[in-house]
């Protein structure tokens, strides 16, 4: 702080207390994505829980709706400083599946289609995280994570792994994919936990 | 939290002042500007920090720019695209003067990058201001004197848009990039294509092919980089293979 930009006023003269600090506020909707759209047929998609002993439960896209969706009003944060306000998403809370299997696990790695990995804390995401296949009434596009993705939206959105397929329970932390690229661990968008050290 | 991850070597990624020593426009719509941040770590090719500027009350905007720069510079180099009503752009472009002084946070990312040991064929494809990591990556390329083959596909709107042109085409004289130009609104005269966008069957004619295993690095808007990089995948490539950096919903 402390360096002024003379000249410089920004769009918004009132501080936006819905905006974490950092953010800006995005009409659009953004993409942030390390590869190529993966594109998976819902005839085909399935999703899976591993515990930390091997034990596996998986759904296909049926008996995943049969475990009940709900609706979801949330705001959105991406690590790229926008955000958006009171987006409407459709899912089913993560807890559902994690009930099927037994674990003493603390931490999970996301998994997904075409390879990406996120991990985060098992205690984060209980209550407060779905898998998602409906955004703004519409299925979700491909290149939002459609057909289906995590929705952890009280963290950074790349912690809301798009195309997601498995969930691994883990004992120990482990950093996924933009975790070891310099990102953070944790990334709370209210504490600014962008990036390593940060 | 950093160090035994592996990845890019980093401490902890914290605002520091950096000084514009030097500004000139790119072209009408964009502007480079070199700038001094000597608490920054030394940047990988293909990196990006993020800028934040501050207004006489105190209000913060900050957004994410790639360095043109090669490897380790002192000297940081970026080059932004002026976006019509944008709230940080027009400054950067218009408003920041040689002297002043801004806040910058990296260098950032670990995935979106070009090392000089890589030995494998490398195809680079922009689009737009997507060239400017790209630029970082010939950049360093040229420095080190590899001998890995690089291509360069740059899709870009009218001839007088491209950014960086006396030096690709030096850089591309000497050998270092094979370069390729595809212009979606406007071309030069006489040119052998009609303006149009970078379809597959441009990816397949200029780019190198999926048999020899490329590394592939797809820039641009959004919209550039899904059809791009599905293109690419439909041509063989390992989707594993093919890292992407998205540069917004616009532009
Ligand atoms: C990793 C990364 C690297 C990047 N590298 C570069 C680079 O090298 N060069 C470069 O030029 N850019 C780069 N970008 C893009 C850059 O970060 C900014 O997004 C860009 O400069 C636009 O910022 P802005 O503040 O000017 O526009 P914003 O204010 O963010 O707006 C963007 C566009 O949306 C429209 N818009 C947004 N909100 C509103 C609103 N409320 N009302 C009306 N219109 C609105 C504006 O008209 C504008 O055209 C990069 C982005 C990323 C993520």
């Amino acid at each position: 702080m402390g360096i002024f930009s003379p000249g410089f006023s920004g769009r918004s003269r009132e501080r936006n207390p819905e905006l974490p600090p950092g953010q800006y506020l995005e009409t659009g909707f953004p993409v942030l994505t390390a590869g190529p759209t993966p594109r998976i047929d819902k005839r085909d998609w399935e999703f899976s829980v591993v515990s930390e002993t091997g034990e596996r439960r998986s759904w296909d896209w049926q008996a995943m709706l049969d475990l009940g969706a709900e609706d979801v009003a949330t705001d959105i944060h991406c690590v790229t400083a926008w955000s958006k306000l009171g987006t409407h998403w459709r899912g089913v809370p993560i807890d559902r599946f994690l009930d099927a299997v037994d674990t003493n696990a603390e931490y999970l790695m996301a998994h997904s289609y075409g390879g990406y990995t996120t991990n985060m804390p098992l205690e984060e995401i209980k209550g407060r995280a779905w898998l998602a296949y409906e955004f703004e009434g519409e299925d979700l596009d491909p290149e939002h994570g459609g057909p289906a993705r995590l929705l952890v939206p009280h963290l950074y959105l790349w912690k809301s792994a798009k195309w997601v397929n498995s969930l691994q329970l883990m004992a120990a932390d482990a950093p996924g994919f933009w975790e070891q690229n310099g990102y953070s661990m944790h990334g709370d968008p209210w504490l600014e936990e962008r990036y390593w050290g940060s | 939290m950093s160090g035994a991850l592996g990845g890019p070597p980093a401490g902890p990624v914290r605002w520091v002042p950096a000084t514009v020593t030097a500004a000139w426009m790119e072209t009408p719509g964009s502007r480079s500007l070199l700038l001094d941040a000597p608490e920054l770590a030394p940047a990988l090719a293909g990196q990006h920090v993020d800028i934040r500027l501050t207004a006489p009350d105190g209000y913060t905007a900050q957004r994410s720019y790639s360095l043109a720069s090669p490897a380790g510079a002192e000297q940081l180099q970026v080059t932004v695209d002026r976006m019509p009503d944008g709230e940080v752009s027009p400054y950067l472009v218009d408003g920041l003067e040689v002297g002043d002084s801004i806040e910058v946070r990296g260098p950032i990312g670990g995935w979106f990058v070009w090392r000089p040991e890589q030995t494998e064929p490398v195809q680079l494809l922009a689009g737009g201001s997507g060239v400017v990591p790209m630029m970082s990556m010939i950049r360093t390329h040229a420095a080190s004197g590899s001998t890995a083959p690089l291509r360069l596909l740059y899709s870009v709107r009218t001839p007088a848009g491209r950014f960086y042109t006396e030096e690709l085409d030096r850089l591309a004289a000497d050998g270092v990039v094979d370069l390729q130009y595809v212009f979606t609104r406007e071309t030069p005269p006489e040119w052998p294509r009609q303006a149009g966008r970078l379809t597959p069957a441009l990816v397949m004619e200029f780019g190198i092919v999926a048999a020899d295993a490329p590394s592939v690095y797809v820039c641009g808007p959004t919209p550039f980089v899904e059809s791009v990089a599905d293109a690419l995948v439909r041509l063989g490539h390992d989707p594993s293979r093919v890292r992407t950096e998205r540069f917004g919903a616009s532009g």
